[in-house]
């Protein structure tokens, strides 16, 4: 991991979505993946949270690491973290108050989440400020992707919509926006993400 | 030559020697024949499309068990008749009036997600069976509280809609009960052999205790879970289930109606996820029928068998690891963890 100089960004990007995707590999931050994901519009915008949370924090601890004692460097990056979760905070509250009013909770609660932690410590602290970048684009980009997949798949058979559009004219399987229909979906999606990634894994060529 | 056939004398194999008849197919079939008179109730009483929900049911859990084991290249067990229970259990679960997609739902989530995906027979924490169930009542919670009327004529019939006993009882009172269907003594008879709404498998406590008594006689099940079930959930229906007071409730009423007598004989003692260990059985029955007393009671729903179930199911592991044995012979274990 620390000699990212000669992993390209594109790799780094990759490895963030695919290898090392946050709720389909890691099986972390479920609790959000499950809560804030019965409607697309909510998933959307909790992953465009992350994005943003993530990149800021590994840029900003990537700035900082020389400065940062090896002592306290968990309170700092918790700091940081929840720097960045307000702003993004104030920002959702602002300008998609709609979508605050549902998912505001877990907005707060991505200070608690452990892949942003996680890359700080393992990623950003360790290198420049470039491969930072990229490194939580990759990881933040995972979780969107990750919360795009589950919200499509429990707002279409949830409630037979996309976007606040009807689809399938009726409400198929009204578990599935329930919570327990999260456990569900994410169970489901996750089998079938580790599917094709096995299958993709094992082509020649891709490593 | 004479030394080769001495040497064939000695067979030398791995333990067990004796094998009983009874396999687990063997166990499983009697199950589903055990069923039979409470399913033929249920058709009795509502009629062909009882029939059909059953029928989808059983042929769905079938397919998908088959499917599966062919999509994942496993061993293909249908034959062991396990899915045939499976579906036949859900079906006889789902009341008489839903279309026919939610027993087809129902049994893949049972045979699929609860079973397969838990690595099949053996390995599944809860019985397949009421996870449909749970799955269906929670998709269609309008279509799964539809309850007919009983017609006991083999025929197509509009059947009027109503509510079950249960329901009655909880909203509006056993009186309302009374004035239902007469006298108390009427009420029991009709009870006991189902000329009731409910679900289809569940309403005719003779024919079901009929399955019960040939499955306890020829040992299939034990007594422990269904009597600490039984009693327990009746005693706290004594006790707390009154409207004057404490000790004035009903308990014969709330035993006989709801799934409680199928559930208590044919789901509460599934092999698989129920403790087997006899004490641990009578702690896991007396769980399930303070839980069912609990919902039935003071929770949401009129009928609380499935979750309760379902609830002590997760507690199974834990329950059989509790009341283990020592190993013959091994020293005891000191100290406050066993």
């Amino acid at each position: 991991m620390s000699d990212a100089n000669q992993i390209s960004y594109w790799e780094l990007i990759k490895n963030g979505i695919l290898k090392e995707n946050t709720i389909f590999k890691l099986a972390l931050s479920l609790c959000p993946a499950i809560a804030v994901t019965t409607s697309l519009k909510n998933g959307f915008f909790m992953g465009v949270a992350v994005v943003f949370v993530q990149v800021m924090v590994n840029l900003t601890v990537s700035a900082m690491r020389k400065f940062i004692h090896q002592r306290i460097r968990l309170p700092i990056f918790m700091l940081v973290i929840s720097g960045w979760v307000t702003v993004v905070n104030l920002l959702m509250d602002a300008y998609v108050p709609d979508v605050y009013k549902e998912v505001g909770l877990y907005i707060q609660l991505i200070v608690a989440f452990a892949s942003i932690l996680a890359r700080a410590e393992m990623f950003a602290s360790k290198n420049r400020l470039t491969p930072s970048l990229f490194d939580g684009l990759g990881m933040g980009l995972g979780f969107l992707v990750a919360l795009v997949f589950i919200s499509i798949f429990r707002e279409l058979f949830g409630k037979g919509t996309i976007l606040g559009v009807s689809i399938i004219g009726a409400k198929p399987l009204l578990i599935l926006v329930l919570p327990a229909g999260g456990f569900f979906a994410v169970g489901i999606l996750m089998a079938l993400f580790n599917w094709l990634y096995a299958r993709y894994a094992a082509k020649p060529g891709a490593h | 030559m004479e030394r080769s056939r001495d040497q064939n004398r000695l067979i030398v194999s791995t333990s067990p020697h004796i094998r009983s008849e009874e396999t687990t197919q063997h166990i499983v079939w009697s199950v589903n024949l055990a069923l039979l008179p409470a399913a033929l109730m249920g058709i009795y009483f509502f009629g062909p499309m009882a029939a059909a929900i059953i029928a989808v049911s059983i042929t769905t859990a079938v397919l998908c068990e088959y499917g599966y084991q062919k999509a994942l290249k496993k061993r293909v067990t249908i034959d062991d008749g396990s899915a045939v229970l499976t579906g036949l259990l859900f079906g006889l679960t789902l009341p008489p009036s839903v279309p026919l997609y939610i027993p087809f739902v129902g049994s893949f989530v049972a045979i699929v997600l609860a079973k397969q995906l838990f690595g099949g027979l053996g390995f599944n924490i809860f019985n397949p069976a009421l996870i449909g169930r749970a799955f269906v009542q929670i998709s269609f919670p309008k279509l799964m509280t539809v309850w007919l009327e009983p017609t006991a004529a083999f025929v197509f019939i509009d059947a009027k809609t109503t509510a079950t006993p249960l329901g009655i009882l909880k909203e509006e009172g056993l009186q309302k009960l009374l004035e239902h269907s007469g006298t108390y003594l009427n009420l029991y008879t009709n009870m006991l052999f189902g000329h009731r709404p409910g679900s289809l498998g569940e309403t005719s406590v003779v024919a079901l205790l009929m399955g019960a008594a040939f499955l306890l006689y020829r040992r299939y099940i034990s007594w422990h879970i269904p009597v600490s079930f039984l009693s327990t959930a009746g005693l706290l229906a004594w006790v707390f289930g009154g409207s004057e007071g404490l000790f004035t409730g009903d308990p014969v009423l709330h035993l006989l109606s709801g799934g409680i007598i199928l559930s208590a004989f044919f789901m509460a003692t599934d092999y698989v996820t129920s403790p087997s260990i006899r004490k641990g059985q009578i702690i896991f029955g007396i769980g399930c029928g303070f839980l069912t007393m609990l919902i039935r009671l003071k929770g949401g729903y009129p009928e609380g068998v499935m979750f309760a179930i379902l609830l002590m199911n997760c507690f199974s592991p834990l329950i059989d690891r509790s009341f283990r044995s020592n190993v013959f012979g091994a020293a005891e274990r000191k100290g406050l963890l066993k």
